[in-house]
C-alpha cells in the first residue's frame, strides 16, 4: 500500500484514513505492507517501510537529489516551465508543509522509482494507491510486478481547487486511474467526480465510506456565556472560509454576541483577517493558526456549533469529530460526510442566508442543539473501519477474481 | 363474517414555507401556496378524481350492497375549494347517492386532544358544521387524527354526543381478541368501537404493490378468500383514501382490483356498510381498557411518530402554551394561522425516527430533514410572538428570538440589542 502520510505526523485527513483502514485490514486478516516517502513512528498493526531508508542489499540508495524531473513529461523546457509555475502556485498554499511542499512533484517522482525495487523485493498480492502523489508509484509497481492495481481516490484536485485543477496534477490523477484495475471512491459525490471528470466508467468505481474511532474525552474548556460557532480546516478556496465570513457578519446583525472561531490556517489566511476586519468582524472573529493534538477536541467542545462550508469536500471527517465531541453540525451538500450523517443541518455553500438561518437557530433553540447532537452521535457510532476494510476486501477479491 | 366497512381518510395540510430568521416580525405569510396547490392538484389527478368516479360507479351498479365511508380533514376540503373545486363537487355527488357515510374529526386533523380539550372540542365542532353544509350530513361516528385513541378520548367523544369510535385494532390491546367485533372503551356508557383489521388493510393500503412480499400480487379472488376466513361482525379495512393512485399507482392495478372486489365479495354474501350500520345492528362483545394512546401510524402504533423526540415535543408544547394569547388577541386571521399549525403533519416531519435509513418518512416530508421543519417552525412561533405582542402594545416591539417564545410575552421585551 502506498500512502504520503502516517499518523502522528499527518497534516490532513489522508494520513489518519489511511491509519484506520490499514487497523481495519489487519483485523479482517489482511497483511499491509505501507510504503510511506519520509521517516514516520512505528507501528505493529502495519509493515511500513520508508523509502528515504531504503536498501538494496547493502547499498543505501541515494535520495537527496534527483537531478532531471523529466519523465512523466514531454520535453524539459516544458516541464520547467510548468515546474516553476506550479512551484510558485503550491508555495502561497505550503501550509501543510510536506503534502504541498515545493519540491512536491521531485518527490513524487522519487517515490515512484522506489516502487521497482519495492516491486522486487516485497512479496504481495495487490497494490493500494492513495491519492495522486502514489498514483506512479502505484503504476510502477503494476507494471514491474503485474500485479493489479487499486487506487483510492480521497480528493481530486478538482476538490482541492474549487473547481480549477492543476493541470499536472490532473494528468497524474488520470494517468492513474485508467491504470487502475479498479478504484475506490470515499464517497459517492467523489464517484461522480471521478466518472465526469476524468472519464473512468461507473462500474469501475466502488464507494467506500471513511469509518471514524469513536472515543470520547471530556477535556477542560473555558464555557463562555457568549455562543461560539467554530470553523476548523484549512483556509483554502476547497474549504469556503469566505463564506463562513460572509455568514458570521448575518449572524452578527441579529445576535450581536456570538463569537466566530477560525481555527487553521492556508494561502487564505490573511486575506480572511483582512476580510474579518473589513466587515468590521474584527472582535467576533478569532483565528486561532493551526491546531494541533488536545487542542483540536477543546476547539471542538468550546463551540456550541461546528460548520463546514466546503464548496466541494470528497468526504470530510472534520464534522464527524465535531459530533463525537458533543457538538452539532452544519454541513455542506456537497460532501461525501452528507452521505452518512443524516442527522446534521445541511445547506448550500453559497447560500449564507439559509447557513445564518440555521446557526441562529441552533444558538436559539436549544432542543434543536440537544438532539441534532444525540442523533449525529448515532451516525458517528455506525461508521467504522471496519465495515470500511471489508468493502476494501470485496474490492480486492473482485479485482483478484478479474485479473487471474 | 358478511360484512366490509370501508373507511377512507382524505387529508392535505397546509405545508409550510421555508421561514427563515429574517422573516420573524416582518413577514407573516407561513404557507407555501405554490407547494399546497401543485400537491393538491397531483393527487386530485391520481387519485381523488379517478377514485371518487369510480366509486360512484360503484355505487350505481351495486346500489345499496356498496357503501363506504371517508373522513375529510378541513384543511383538505379548503384546498379543494382553493385548487380543484371539481374534487369537491365529486365528494358532494357521492354524498347525495345516500350510499356514503361522513365520520367526524378535528377540522385540522390536529393533535388538540392531547394538549387542550377546549381547542379540541372547537376544532371538532367546526369540522362537523363544515360537512353538514357541505354534505348535508351530521356525523354520528368520530374518528381522532390518526386514529389516536385512549379511555380518556372515548369519554369526551361520548360526552359530545357521538354513537361510534374508531381505533386501530392494535395487538397489545387485543391480546387474544379479534378486531372484527363491536367493543366500547372502559370509560364508555354507549359509545360503541370499531377496530381497524390492520393486517388486511394493510395489504392494500402498504403492502399492494410490493414484489417481495411472498403474496404478490394481490388478487381479488386471494383478497376474498381472506376475508371469508375471517369470523365476526364486520371486516374493518380503514386506510388513506390516497392509497388509490398516489401510494400506489394506477399501474399496479390497484384501481382495478377495487373495481373487481366488490363482485368477488358478493359470491360469498359479503356486503359492504358503513360503520353506522355495523353499530346499530351489533352490542359490544367486550370492554377494552386503552390507557396509553394508540394509533395507526408506524410499526409502534403509537404516538412516537409525532412526539418521539425532543424537537417534536418541544415545538407542540411551545405551539399550545401560545393558545391564551393568541385567542385573546380575537385576531381572526391570527387564530387560523395558529391552527393550521397544529396539524399534525408539522411534527410528523419532524420525526428522527428511521430518519437514517431513510422511508415513508422521508416520501411524505416537503423538508430535506426534521430539523429543518423545526427551524421553519420555530421561526414561524416566534413571529407570532412578535404578532400578538404588536396586537398587545399597538406598537412594533422589539423581539429576542427564543425556543420558549411564551415566555416573552409574560417579559416584554423593550431591551435593547447590546443587553441580549
Amino acid at each position: 500500500m502506498f500512502g504520503w502520510e502516517f499518523p502522528p505526523n499527518n497534516q490532513g485527513g489522508l494520513g489518519t484514513a489511511c491509519y484506520g483502514l490499514t487497523k481495519g485490514l489487519h483485523k479482517n486478516g489482511v497483511d499491509v505492507t505501507f510504503v510511506l516517502p519520509k521517516k514516520n513512528s512505528n507501528h505493529d498493526h502495519v509493515n511500513i517501510i520508508v523509502t528515504d531508508n531504503l536498501y538494496i542489499g547493502n547499498e543505501k540508495i541515494k535520495i537527496k537529489h534527483v537531478d532531471s524531473l523529466l519523465y512523466g513529461y514531454a520535453t524539459q523546457e516544458e516541464y520547467s516551465a510548468k515546474y516553476s509555475e506550479h512551484a510558485k502556485m503550491m508555495q502561497g498554499k505550503s501550509d501543510t508543509g510536506e503534502l504541498y511542499g515545493k519540491d512536491l512533484f521531485e518527490e513524487v517522482s522519487r517515490y515512484a522509482n522506489k516502487a521497482k525495487i519495492i516491486a522486487d523485493f516485497e512479496d504481495f498480492d495487490l497494490i493500494h494507491c492513495h491519492d495522486w502523489m502514489t498514483y506512479k508509484a502505484g503504476i510502477k509497481a503494476k507494471k514491474h510486478s503485474k500485479k493489479p492495481l487499486v487506487i483510492h481516490v480521497h480528493a481530486t484536485d478538482f476538490d482541492r481547487t474549487g473547481g480549477s485543477p492543476n493541470q499536472a496534477v490532473y494528468d497524474i490523477e488520470r494517468e492513474g486511474m485508467h491504470a487502475a484495475d479498479n478504484i475506490i471512491a470515499v464517497s459517492n459525490y467523489t464517484k461522480k467526480m471521478v466518472v465526469k471528470h476524468y472519464g473512468i466508467h461507473p462500474d469501475k468505481v466502488e464507494v467506500v465510506h471513511n469509518g471514524v474511532e469513536f472515543v470520547q474525552k471530556e477535556e477542560d474548556v473555558f464555557k463562555s456565556d457568549d455562543k461560539v460557532v467554530l470553523f476548523l480546516g484549512r483556509l483554502t478556496i476547497q474549504k469556503g472560509p469566505d463564506y463562513f465570513i460572509e455568514t458570521a457578519k448575518k449572524v452578527l446583525d441579529v445576535m450581536p454576541n456570538v463569537k466566530f472561531v477560525m481555527a487553521g490556517t492556508g494561502d487564505m489566511y490573511s486575506k480572511m483577517i483582512r476580510m474579518a476586519a473589513d466587515y468590521g468582524l474584527g472582535k467576533n472573529i478569532m483565528f486561532t493558526g493551526h491546531l494541533k493534538g488536545n487542542d483540536v477536541n477543546k476547539a471542538y467542545q468550546m463551540a456550541d456549533l461546528y460548520v463546514m462550508p466546503s464548496i466541494s469536500e470528497p468526504f470530510g471527517i472534520t464534522p464527524l469529530e465535531a459530533l463525537k465531541n458533543n457538538t452539532p453540525v452544519l454541513i455542506s451538500k456537497t460532501s461525501g460526510v452528507s452521505e452518512v450523517l443524516s442527522n446534521a443541518l445541511k445547506v448550500d455553500f453559497w447560500d449564507t442566508d439559509e447557513m445564518t438561518n440555521k446557526i441562529v437557530s441552533v444558538l436559539n433553540y436549544s432542543n434543536l442543539h440537544k438532539t441534532l447532537t444525540e442523533h449525529g452521535q448515532m451516525d458517528v457510532r455506525k461508521l467504522n473501519w471496519n465495515v470500511a476494510a471489508k468493502k476494501c476486501i470485496n474490492v480486492y477479491s473482485n479485482v483478484l477474481e478479474g485479473t487471474k | 363474517m358478511n360484512s366490509i366497512c370501508f373507511y377512507f381518510q382524505v387529508h392535505q395540510p397546509y405545508r409550510l414555507k421555508n421561514y427563515k430568521i429574517f422573516d420573524i416580525g416582518k413577514n407573516h405569510d407561513y404557507f407555501d401556496d405554490a407547494l399546497n396547490k401543485k400537491i393538491m392538484q397531483k393527487v386530485a389527478r391520481k387519485c381523488y378524481l379517478p377514485t371518487n368516479n369510480l366509486m360512484l360507479n360503484l355505487i350505481h351498479k351495486y346500489k345499496d350492497k356498496f357503501k363506504i365511508s371517508y373522513s375529510i380533514t378541513g384543511t383538505a376540503l379548503e384546498q379543494f375549494k382553493k385548487y380543484a373545486p371539481d374534487v369537491l363537487k365529486s365528494f358532494v355527488a357521492l354524498a347525495k347517492t345516500g350510499n356514503v357515510e361522513f365520520l367526524s374529526e378535528t377540522y385540522y386533523h390536529s393533535l388538540s386532544f392531547l394538549y387542550s380539550k377546549p381547542e379540541f372540542v372547537e376544532q371538532v365542532n367546526k369540522h362537523k358544521n363544515e360537512i353538514k353544509k357541505l354534505f348535508g350530513q351530521t356525523p354520528k361516528i368520530f374518528r381522532n387524527t390518526e386514529l389516536i385513541f385512549n379511555n380518556e378520548l372515548a369519554h369526551h367523544v361520548e360526552n359530545m354526543g357521538y354513537q361510534g369510535i374508531l381505533a386501530e385494532g392494535v395487538d397489545r390491546v387485543l391480546d387474544w381478541r379479534s378486531p372484527n367485533y363491536v367493543y366500547k372503551a372502559k370509560t364508555t356508557d354507549k359509545l360503541k368501537l370499531l377496530l381497524k383489521n390492520y393486517k388486511l388493510s394493510d395489504d392494500i393500503a402498504f403492502r399492494f404493490s410490493n414484489k417481495g412480499w411472498n403474496e404478490w400480487p394481490l388478487t381479488t379472488t386471494k383478497f376474498a378468500k381472506w376475508v371469508k376466513g375471517n369470523k365476526g361482525h364486520s371486516l374493518n379495512l380503514f386506510m388513506d383514501y390516497e392509497t388509490f393512485g398516489e401510494h400506489q399507482w394506477e399501474d399496479t392495478g390497484i384501481f382495478n382490483f377495487m373495481k373487481l372486489l366488490p363482485e368477488e365479495l358478493f359470491k360469498d354474501n359479503i356486503t359492504f356498510k358503513t360503520p353506522s350500520q355495523i353499530i346499530n345492528n351489533h352490542d359490544p362483545v367486550d370492554e377494552l381498557d386503552i390507557h396509553e394512546p394508540v394509533s395507526w401510524a408506524d410499526m409502534e402504533r403509537d404516538l412516537s411518530a409525532w412526539l418521539g423526540n425532543n424537537i417534536q415535543k418541544t415545538a407542540i408544547k411551545e405551539l399550545f402554551e401560545l393558545e391564551s394569547d393568541i385567542k385573546a388577541t380575537k385576531d381572526k386571521k391570527l387564530i387560523e394561522d395558529w391552527r393550521k399549525l397544529s396539524t399534525s403533519d408539522h411534527f410528523y416531519y419532524m420525526c428522527t425516527k428511521y430518519f437514517s435509513d431513510g422511508d415513508v418518512h422521508k416520501y411524505f416530508n416537503p423538508y430535506d430533514t426534521p430539523y429543518d421543519s423545526y427551524v421553519a417552525f420555530m421561526n414561524i412561533l416566534n413571529d407570532m410572538v412578535v404578532r400578538i405582542n404588536n396586537k398587545k402594545s399597538n406598537i412594533q416591539t422589539k423581539f429576542r428570538i427564543s425556543e420558549n417564545p411564551k415566555l416573552l410575552i409574560n417579559n416584554p421585551i423593550g431591551k435593547k440589542r447590546e443587553d441580549y
